[in-house]
């Protein structure tokens, strides 16, 4: 004997997540594993700080040899390893951010595991951790961003005086800021996503088995 | 629900009913056979003990027949439907509705509330909140945990936490109970105050209770024993012939 279509299709119906649940339970996990969030979002607060203290400290720069003479011999090889810095950032916030939340998915193999015996869709798992992730990436992501900014104005202050202010390029600033809060929210919701489609994927009996 | 339960019983003989169940797990070259072909039929009420010793496969059968995990080769056939037959959506159904899970592990979410593990499930099963919140207070209170249902696993005792264990699983009312080892973890009184729960809901409620376990005062409250041995049935006794039975079993168990 087989389930019918209609069955089937009513069955489909009957398990469902709502995402106000979603948003609840994620917001809660994250608040009861305060310390643990934030020893991730640290990683994140970090990696992104960098990236936007580099990023910002070259348009700082930009913006005040704009107003002195063209670039000479100095210049272009400090913009040289600017791009450099740059890239070596990026690594990073590639490396630091996916290996802090692929850490605190997957040492909650189990707890997936469980939820997947209470009935939970694999999609379910992916939105509970994918919610979670965003809270924690666009969280740390901005304070990193806001602290690598106010790094980077600081340098400028003690190289050029206060006559950085007098050209400092505030629409770029901001644009870094959202630049910045992009790639935290992307990396952290990839570094997200992969352990917790996996543990997902799982037969429940393997994800409880799994030990990190 | 005594007439749901006996609707359940009406309709279907078996509650569950497994056909030539093998499992594999391959570990680097060397393939290890869990289960080497279980043929199990249980019916709907009936109060089950899967006993043998560690190592004997009992868990793997427990987790086929809760379709935790997929045999190799065999079937599984729950309600009389071949669960491998099942996609996700169906399978999570069948997970969250018709099938109440026990662990020894407890296995309660660590940063949920008593409550808020009770009603979990009914989230899934699409309940309002509201509903589910009054349902899960009833089931802890039903398990004598009503004073305590905002604390934490953390804050409760082993005992108290697979009483939570036991409220959650009867969250969608279950026609299966499925508990392995459910008093591995917990002291000789708590585990038979466990037990007595377990007995008590089959009895009242017509659940189907199935226990994997290895802990001998199971036997008194089951109808039927299956003995695992080895990744096969070694036999099954009811509890009347038990009587001349348990002293072999426990000189077995005790050599």
């Amino acid at each position: 004997m087989s389930l019918t279509a209609r069955e089937s299709a009513g069955i489909r119906r009957q398990i469902k997540l709502p995402n106000s649940e979603a948003v609840k339970i994620a917001v809660r996990s994250l608040k009861i594993r305060f310390w643990r969030s934030i020893i991730t979002a640290a990683g994140i607060v970090l990696a992104i700080a960098f990236l936007t203290y580099v990023v910002t400290a070259g348009s700082i720069e930009n913006a005040m040899r704009a107003e002195d003479a063209p670039m000479d011999l100095a210049a272009m090889q400090k913009a040289a390893t600017r791009i450099w810095l740059i890239a070596i950032s990026l690594l990073i916030c590639v490396v630091g951010i996916s290996n802090a939340m692929l850490m605190s998915v997957t040492e909650r193999y189990r707890e997936i595991g469980t939820m997947k015996c209470l009935g939970a869709l694999d999609w379910f798992v992916v939105k509970l951790f994918l919610i979670e992730a965003a809270f924690q990436g666009i969280a740390g992501s901005l304070v990193g961003a806001v602290i690598g900014v106010f790094a980077a104005v600081l340098a400028g202050m003690s190289e050029y005086g206060f006559a950085v202010f007098g050209s400092m390029p505030w629409g770029t600033l901001f644009l870094n800021i959202i630049l910045a809060l992009l790639v935290g929210a992307v990396l952290s919701t990839l570094g997200a996503i992969y352990p917790a489609r996996r543990a997902g994927r799982m037969p429940p009996a393997d994800a409880m088995r799994t030990e990190v | 629900m005594a007439t749901a339960a006996a609707e359940v019983q009406l309709k279907h003989e078996y509650a569950v009913k497994t056909l030539g169940v093998v499992k594999e797990y391959v570990m680097g070259k060397q393939t290890l056979q869990a289960l080497k072909g279980v043929d199990v039929e249980i019916r709907a009420g009936e109060y089950i003990s899967i006993m043998g010793p560690s190592g004997s496969g009992k868990s793997t059968l427990f987790n086929m027949i809760g379709g935790l995990d997929k045999p190799t080769r065999g079937k599984v056939y729950i309600d009389e439907v071949d669960i491998s037959g099942l996609d996700a959506f169906e399978l999570a159904w069948l997970r969250c509705r018709k099938i109440g899970y026990i662990f020894q592990t407890f296995n309660l979410i660590p940063v949920m509330t008593a409550i808020e593990n009770v009603t979990l499930p009914m989230i899934f099963a699409g309940m309002t909140t509201q509903d589910a919140m009054d349902k899960g207070a009833e089931l802890l209170q039903l398990v004598g945990l009503g004073e305590r249902i905002r604390h934490k696993p953390l804050e409760l005792s082993g005992g108290q936490q697979q009483r939570v264990a036991c409220a959650r699983a009867l969250a969608n009312d279950p026609a299966i109970i499925l508990a392995d080892e459910p008093t591995g973890n917990l002291d000789l009184r708590t585990g038979h105050e466990i037990i007595e729960l377990l007995r008590h809901l089959n009895k009242e409620k017509g659940v189907t209770v199935i226990s994997a376990t290895h802990d001998l005062k199971m036997l008194d409250a089951s109808d039927r024993i299956i003995w695992i041995r080895d990744g096969r049935v070694d036999k099954i006794e009811r509890r009347d012939e038990l009587d001349i039975a348990i002293g072999t079993v426990e000189g077995e168990n005790e050599a």
